[in-house]
């Protein structure tokens, strides 16, 4: 069985599989369903300062192999997640990565400040929400404005807990946002968040979402996120990745991984199979072990290596002889 | 067909069902075609354990390789927990695009996978009352249990079943079978009473000396219903129909902005805080909007 233990920067893990954010929202529905402390983490919903409504509904269209949201944060502040939500998902063992957002940069900061002596084990920057009122605020489509929120978050946060920069692939060349937030101090990258998009409904002729435009999610988009990962890896290739969109199977995580990924965020699946992340989980512990992969950390960045690497990593394996 | 748990002491508000939901792969055990719609009787002994009136399940549809992400919501009845090994459920599903097309064209012995019994039940009184319950079109699904449970109580029911045209309705035989007294009423006059469920539901409630109504239907009906209730000074408990992603409180896209017991509104989800909410509670006029009162509207940005 191959040793599935990974790492994201200094954060251990004993496998590469997590929750998305906004996908598990605090850990404790799903519970219901499978242990949480089996997955490598579970990432909460990003949480902002202050408690949000979120947008009117429609907030969700159902489209080929994937679906819009615009939920827009609905979220009960970072004091009630404090109070509530963090102890109660610490007290079931559970690894915490905790997306925070904000409008500003003094609002990551105060984020990360309130985080500074609480039990976290990764803050994920989610600076490529679509669902804002203001699409210059998306920082991570801006090199400059994304490098400020990191820096400012990296300096504010616990200086043993890893910030996690979350990217948007909407962008030109993701790998100049991936080389703005990695000089900025990031301790790694995750990737990918939704895609802007939108439906229109044929009963009202108007658009399906009460926000007009929402965020894709789901199979469909996992060409577009392989792609990223396989670019940030190649901009940013001492960097840890966090890899995510459209998830649904064991070979799609293992993609993720040879793409460069050192671990990967199951998300949209959840509302099709709310166990879907510990199905994963095995279904790429079978695939590795398949690919003749003696650990995740062989499998991270392999699509990458050149024939020398690979002989090395795979030796004497099966995988070296052709059928 | 009084449940075994009918004699037991009702449940309150408060208390916890007995136990959550489970996932579990089901057998579709018959099909029945009524008017436009396809009920499925599904060997699920899991869901079927833990129902309580009012609770749903969350169907996946279109198979293992299935481009349609999103389970589908139906509310249960039917429900035989029977043994260990060979509970049922039943639910109705009405075609509105391909995943309920794929489900209603599904046949006896075909396996789903079912996540339930989802949500908050119908809230059920300690002792008998006279209760008024009231369903539009496939609505009157989950009032069928409850109609057992309530008579199972002792108390006295009404039922109002409507719908836009005979064939859309749902239940009226069943719903007869149970207790007898039921209205039918369609909006084009085809079965039943011209009109709608609202007509005849304050004549009911006052020959009934009626202490609650219930009802599920449309949204714009319950919201009707919760106002004839409200001019006759009693309690609403409505089941809404509201879209779902995943069922299981996770997505937050079922949301209705409901009014709590603090007075202070919120968005709240309708598949783990409801399906059942009081009607009072609910502010219908402001679904699809985000009032400037709501909570964390000022969070928003576009409410100052």
């Amino acid at each position: 069985m191959a040793d599935l233990r990974t790492s994201l920067g200094r954060l251990r893990l004993p496998n590469p599989v997590l929750t998305a954010s906004g996908c598990a929202a605090a850990g404790k529905e799903l519970s219901q369903f499978f242990d949480l402390t089996e997955l490598g983490g579970i990432v909460t919903k990003s949480i902002m300062l202050r408690a949000r409504s979120g947008r009117p509904t429609p907030r969700m269209a159902e489209t080929p192999s994937g679906m819009l949201n615009s939920i827009g944060l609905q979220g009960p502040g970072i004091d009630s997640f404090l109070a509530h939500d963090l102890p109660w998902l610490r007290g079931t063992g559970a690894r915490a990565v905790v997306s925070i957002a904000g409008g500003h940069t003094d609002e990551y900061v105060a984020l990360a400040k309130r985080l500074y002596n609480h039990p976290v084990d990764l803050i994920e920057v989610n600076i490529s929400c679509p669902n804002v009122e203001n699409r210059g605020q998306v920082f991570a489509c801006d090199p400059i404005a994304a490098g400020r929120v990191i820096s400012a978050v990296r300096r504010a946060a616990h200086p043993n807990v890893g910030v996690f920069a979350k990217l948007s692939p909407d962008v030109t060349d993701i790998g100049v946002i991936a080389r703005a937030v990695t000089d900025a101090g990031a301790d790694g990258i995750s990737l990918i968040n939704t895609l802007l998009g939108m439906e229109i409904d044929l009963d009202t002729l108007r658009p399906a979402l009460g926000g007009v435009t929402g965020g894709l999610s789901g199979p469909a988009v996992r060409p577009v996120a392989l792609r990223c990962v396989w670019q940030v890896h190649q901009a940013v290739p001492h960097l840890p990745l966090l890899g995510m969109g459209g998830i649904m199977t064991g070979q799609d995580a293992l993609r993720f991984l040879l793409a460069g990924a050192s671990a990967v965020s199951v998300g949209t699946a959840v509302f099709h199979d709310p166990t879907a992340p510990i199905r994963i989980l095995r279904e790429l512990e079978a695939e590795l072990d398949a690919c003749g992969f003696a650990s995740v950390t062989d499998a991270i960045g392999f699509a990458h290596k050149s024939e020398e690497q690979r002989a090395a990593l795979l030796g004497g394996a099966s995988q070296s002889v052709p059928a | 067909m009084t449940q075994a748990s009918s004699d037991q002491p009702m449940a309150s508000e408060t208390d916890l069902p007995a136990s959550g939901p489970v996932q579990e792969v089901g057998e579709i055990f018959d099909v029945t075609r009524f008017g436009d719609y396809t009920q499925l009787t599904v060997v699920a002994p899991g869901v079927a354990r833990a129902f309580q009136p009012g609770q749903f399940v969350a169907v996946a549809v279109g198979g293992s390789q299935t481009s349609m992400l999103l389970r589908r919501s139906f509310a249960l009845y039917g429900v035989k927990p029977g043994s260990e090994f060979a509970g049922t459920i039943q639910f109705v599903v009405a075609v509105h695009g391909p995943g309920t097309g794929w489900l209603a064209a599904q046949r006896i012995g075909a396996r789903l996978d079912l996540v339930g019994p989802l949500g908050v039940p119908f809230p059920i009184p300690r002792e008998a009352v006279p209760a008024v319950l009231v369903g539009g079109g496939y609505g009157t699904a989950p009032l069928l249990p409850l109609a057992e449970r309530l008579i199972a109580l002792g108390s006295e029911v009404e039922m109002i079943v409507g719908a836009s045209r005979a064939h859309r309705l749902f239940g009226e035989l069943q719903a007869k079978r149970l207790i007898g007294k039921v209205t039918v009423t369609t909006d084009d006059g085809s079965a039943g009473q011209l009109g709608q469920v609202t007509d005849p539901l304050p004549s009911a409630i006052e020959r009934l000396g009626a202490e609650i109504v219930y009802a599920c239907g449309p949204m714009g009906m319950l919201a009707a219903v919760g106002e004839v209730a409200r001019a006759h000074a009693i309690p609403a408990q409505v089941a809404v129909e509201e879209a779902m992603a995943c069922g299981i409180g996770v997505c937050m896209t079922c949301v209705l902005p409901v009014r709590g017991g603090d007075g202070v509104s919120r968005f709240v989800r309708s598949c783990v805080e409801g399906p059942v909410f009081e009607a009072g509670r609910v502010r219908w006029a402001d679904v699809g909007t985000l009032p400037a009162d709501l909570h964390g509207a000022d969070g928003m940005g576009v409410a100052r």
